[in-house]
């Protein structure tokens, strides 16, 4: 699948440098729908050719952002800016971005070329010229035999390729996606979310994608962004996003985090006993009844018969073998590797141990009082 | 346990296979019964006083078949002008209610969704006020002028012919993703226009030719407010000439519902036939 996919890309005339990727300025955003703020003062910056994922829950605002880039709604106040022009007053048909949207939106009524050639057309570039470069996309997306055929011939994974072959077509500054894969099944999006990041890279456009779904973020973007109630928790490369979370919904939201209830003291906390620095995040309450934030990965244990944590759950992940370790009204994730995991039965005594080098600590969400170790 | 199983299952497989065909094989033949009895009693009511009016057209005084009152018909005093009146009359309505109807209803689903409840009832108005109410408002209040021309019909088919025309539209743009459609075709530099005329009105299709067709019908069939308003189109004609020859009127009755169904066909085998060369052009047949 792969060697076909590099084989049928270098053979086609669209190549790297074709689409040029524009840099992306998004200032002081703000949009209300009635009482609620969709956007709250949301700044980002895109850097040409970078792939920027936002990531949130549902109502966070993410698809607001992307579709106030578009040009769909306009901000209440704020400024896009594209290569350092102001574009907010720009109407979508003149902004050259373009899209594809979750659900597919090919045009019904006409052929899959017809599809890639409509924005060819409407820039008034001939028919001829227009169906050879469809045509071309068309390979690039590995559907050129199905060119004559109309949308609801075509399957869901090929409808979206189909999409993403007409946004590309006219060689936007900006692509926009609008989370493509949520409608398409587990095989199809991963081969689709590995064929995106692919042309992205290739043709080096700046891309914002928009998902729910932290897999996809972290797998396909340069950047990811999570969003919460219309601001940004934290932008950061994946790997920083996952290993260095600055707040409490960033390290809950993205991959698995275990909440404990500790006492801060200055720049450190007492988890389960065993003193750790504090990581440098969102402002805490000051010393005090706070929450520690930590992965799975971030403890180890000590099989110990007088320890007063023991096992609750055991869940084989191949590599990794995940416990869930219950420490008087506390229960906590562990990662072990799976060798040496394979011995640890449920019941056993454990005492965790916090093994990462600082601790995020956010405010208390509930009052539970911390069990001594 | 095994065995236990495997006589269960043939006992289950033995029960199921004997119990449910009894009563299904004792309902069928009733619910056929039934069904058949409704579609005779309903193909009754509809078609005998077709039946009754085209033997009555194609008879003559004397009670023998014939197609005098055909032969007749295009030659009585008035009726080419009626004919033709009611053909511009309902050339006019058509493109009047496409013109004003179609941009507004995808305004109101693009931008307005929420008043949708607001203009359904709006267009339901010409159903409850009586035309006759409607049409002396009218004359009333309407300047001379257009008083005088007979295209005031027109106007005021439009009105009476909303509520189709809404409903149908109203129904097509609920089967598309209008507002995706519409971003798609915009952010890849469609202008408005061209969005209309190469997006929404391809996939409206349907709509729009059931709300022509509906329109159609309605003014070729609308008598109250032509006669108020002293127009003798076909339906007036055929109250007017009643007097004189009752053959040659239900003949053109007649003749006026087989053109609408001729019609009605045409288009919905014009809408099939275009559908099955798109698919037959890219092997979907």
């Amino acid at each position: 699948m792969t060697q076909m996919k590099e084989t049928s890309m270098t053979d086609s005339s669209i190549t790297a440098g074709t689409t040029k990727g524009a840099q992306v300025e998004l200032d002081q955003l703000v949009r209300t729908y009635g009482q609620v703020r969709a956007l709250d003062g949301f700044s980002l910056s895109i850097a040409p050719g970078e792939f920027v994922a936002l990531l949130g829950p549902s109502g966070c605002g993410k698809t607001t952002v992307l579709r106030v880039l578009a040009g769909f709604e306009q901000p209440d106040s704020g400024r896009v800016l594209v290569d350092g022009n102001d574009i907010s007053d720009v109407s979508a048909q003149k902004r050259d971005m373009g899209m594809v949207f979750q659900s597919y939106s090919l045009f019904p009524n006409m052929s899959v070329i017809n599809n890639v050639m409509f924005g060819l057309r409407m820039r008034h570039q001939g028919r001829s010229d227009s169906r050879s470069k469809a045509g071309q996309l068309l390979e690039l997306v590995e559907l050129s035999d199905q060119s004559t055929k109309y949308p609801h011939q075509l399957s869901g994974g090929q409808q979206q390729r189909v999409a993403l072959a007409r946004a590309l077509a006219i060689e936007p500054r900006v692509l926009l996606l609008d989370e493509p894969l949520s409608a398409l099944d587990a095989k199809v999006r991963a081969e689709l979310r590995d064929q995106i990041r692919s042309l992205q890279q290739r043709l080096a456009i700046t891309t914002v994608f928009v998902t729910h779904d932290q897999e996809e973020a972290l797998s396909m973007a340069d950047r990811v962004c999570v969003m919460s109630s219309g601001h940004i928790e934290q932008t950061a490369t994946p790997a920083v996003l996952y290993a260095r979370p600055t707040t409490a919904f960033v390290a809950q939201f993205v991959g698995i985090s275990s909440r404990v209830p500790v006492e801060t003291s200055g720049n450190e906390v007492v988890v389960f006993g065993q003193r750790c620095p504090i990581r440098t995040g969102e402002a805490l309450s000051g010393s005090g009844h706070n929450d520690a934030l930590l992965r799975p990965e971030d403890f180890g244990i000590d099989i110990d018969p007088n320890g007063k944590g023991f096992v609750t759950h055991k869940s084989f992940l191949g590599a990794i073998t995940r416990l869930i370790v219950q420490v008087g009204e506390i229960s906590v994730r562990v990662d072990v590797r799976s060798d040496q995991g394979a011995d640890i039965e449920l019941g056993t005594h454990v005492t965790p141990k916090v093994i990462a080098r600082d601790v995020l600590v956010a405010p208390r969400v509930a009052a539970a009082p911390v069990e001594p170790l | 346990m095994a065995t236990i199983g495997a006589a269960m299952s043939a006992e289950f497989m033995m029960e199921e296979a004997l119990a449910p065909q009894a009563p299904v094989n004792r309902r069928r033949p009733r619910f056929r019964t039934w069904r058949l009895i409704v579609m005779l009693l309903a193909g009754a009511y509809f078609l005998l006083p077709i039946y009754a009016g085209l033997k009555f057209a194609l008879e003559n005084d004397a009670g023998h078949f014939s197609f005098f009152a055909v032969k007749a018909l295009p030659t009585e005093p008035g009726f080419g002008a009626a004919f033709w009146l009611s053909m511009r009359l309902s050339l006019v309505t058509v493109v009047l209610s496409m013109v004003l109807m179609v941009p507004t209803t995808i305004y109101v689903h693009l931008r307005l969704p929420k008043v949708r409840r607001v203009v359904e009832f709006i267009t339901i108005l010409p159903i409850v006020i009586p035309p006759i109410i409607l049409i002396t408002g009218v004359l009333g209040s309407y300047p001379l002028w257009l008083k005088a021309s007979p295209y005031l019909l027109s106007l005021v088919y439009v009105i009476l012919a909303m509520p189709f025309v809404y409903r149908s539209l109203d129904a097509g743009l609920s089967s598309i993703d209008l507002k995706t459609l519409v971003e798609a075709s915009r952010s890849l530099g469609g202008s408005w226009f061209a969005t209309m005329r190469r997006v929404i009105l391809p996939n409206l299709r349907p709509a729009l030719l059931s709300a022509m067709v509906l329109s159609l019908a309605l003014v070729l069939g609308e008598f109250t407010m032509a006669s108020l308003d002293l127009w003798e189109t076909i339906p007036v004609w055929i109250v007017n000439f009643q007097q004189q020859d009752g053959h040659v009127t239900v003949a053109a009755s007649m003749l006026g519902l087989i053109g609408s169904w001729v019609l009605l066909t045409l288009i919905v085998s014009l809408d099939r036939s275009q559908s099955r060369r798109s698919l037959r052009k890219t092997g979907g047949l």
